[in-house]
């Protein structure tokens, strides 16, 4: 039997900027599986009391729990904007190369205007901690 | 021209069913998760985190415990599903690649149950 196909082999391609956003679809979707259980713990810790909170509460905001929440923020934006650009694809839509570098740009300006509009709004906008 | 029949190519590439359901339910959760986490980045973003008792009641205030529920379960699955493809993609040795697909199954499964648990937990305090 023959070998089954594999995935594409990653050096072996001329680099094209979509390929960055293909790139970045993979990595932020690890990276948001690795704030689920960040998420989780959020969540025990409201279940709990008012001290178990707190030092949930504390550690997020402190400068490396608020930089982790950042690149969660914006894993999230780019895993969410890109999604629906495969989401169109897989409906057949958008295939040419100038329409996916068209979407590509759009992807990345609404993931860069969204990510500070929330950061903003998360950190300086009222009741964050 | 092969002499092969058809069914003898087709035959030992696996399923032509089961790599097509993780497919469709990958694309059925992303659709579900489009809502259900704008929904949570707007809440987040308008609930005062620092104070648990705000917090708290927001969890268990009328229908959210619920769909926080679907939230938690929804993004285990889709995450469960989108890790396992980057595993088998490029974890190349048997044994690692098995090993790391379990553990991935159990943390999943373990997200999952842990956060409903303390949504349910909060919702059947508050009233």
């Amino acid at each position: 039997m023959r070998a089954p196909p594999l995935s594409p082999h990653l050096s072996a391609y001329r680099f094209a900027y979509t390929m960055a956003l293909s790139f970045g679809h993979r990595i932020s979707g690890l990276f948001l599986a690795l704030g689920l259980p960040v998420l989780v713990w959020w969540l025990m810790a409201a279940a709990g009391d008012e001290s178990a909170y707190a030092q949930v509460a504390n550690v997020l905001s402190g400068w490396f729990g608020r930089l982790l929440l950042l690149g969660w923020l914006g894993a999230f934006l780019l895993h969410f904007c890109n999604g629906i650009r495969h989401l169109f694809w897989d409906a057949g839509l958008g295939f040419e190369r100038h329409q996916a570098r068209r979407s590509a740009l759009i992807v990345v300006v609404t993931v860069a205007l969204a990510f500070i509009v929330c950061a903003w709004l998360l950190f300086f906008g009222g009741g964050a901690p | 021209m092969s002499l092969r029949t058809p069914l003898g190519v087709a035959l030992g590439r696996g399923s032509a069913k089961s790599g097509v359901h993780h497919w469709w339910v990958q694309r059925v959760s992303a659709i579900a998760l489009l809502p259900l986490t704008a929904w949570l980045l707007v809440s987040l973003i308008q609930l005062p985190l620092a104070d648990h008792a705000a917090v708290a009641s927001w969890i268990g205030h009328g229908w959210n415990p619920v769909l926080l529920c679907v939230l938690v379960l929804v993004m285990a699955w889709h995450s469960q599903l989108g890790v396992q493809v980057v595993l088998e993609d490029y974890v190349h040795h048997h044994l690692l690649k098995t090993l790391s697909l379990l553990a991935s199954s159990f943390f999943h499964v373990l997200v999952a149950a842990g956060g409903v648990y303390a949504v349910l937990r909060i919702a059947f305090r508050s009233p």
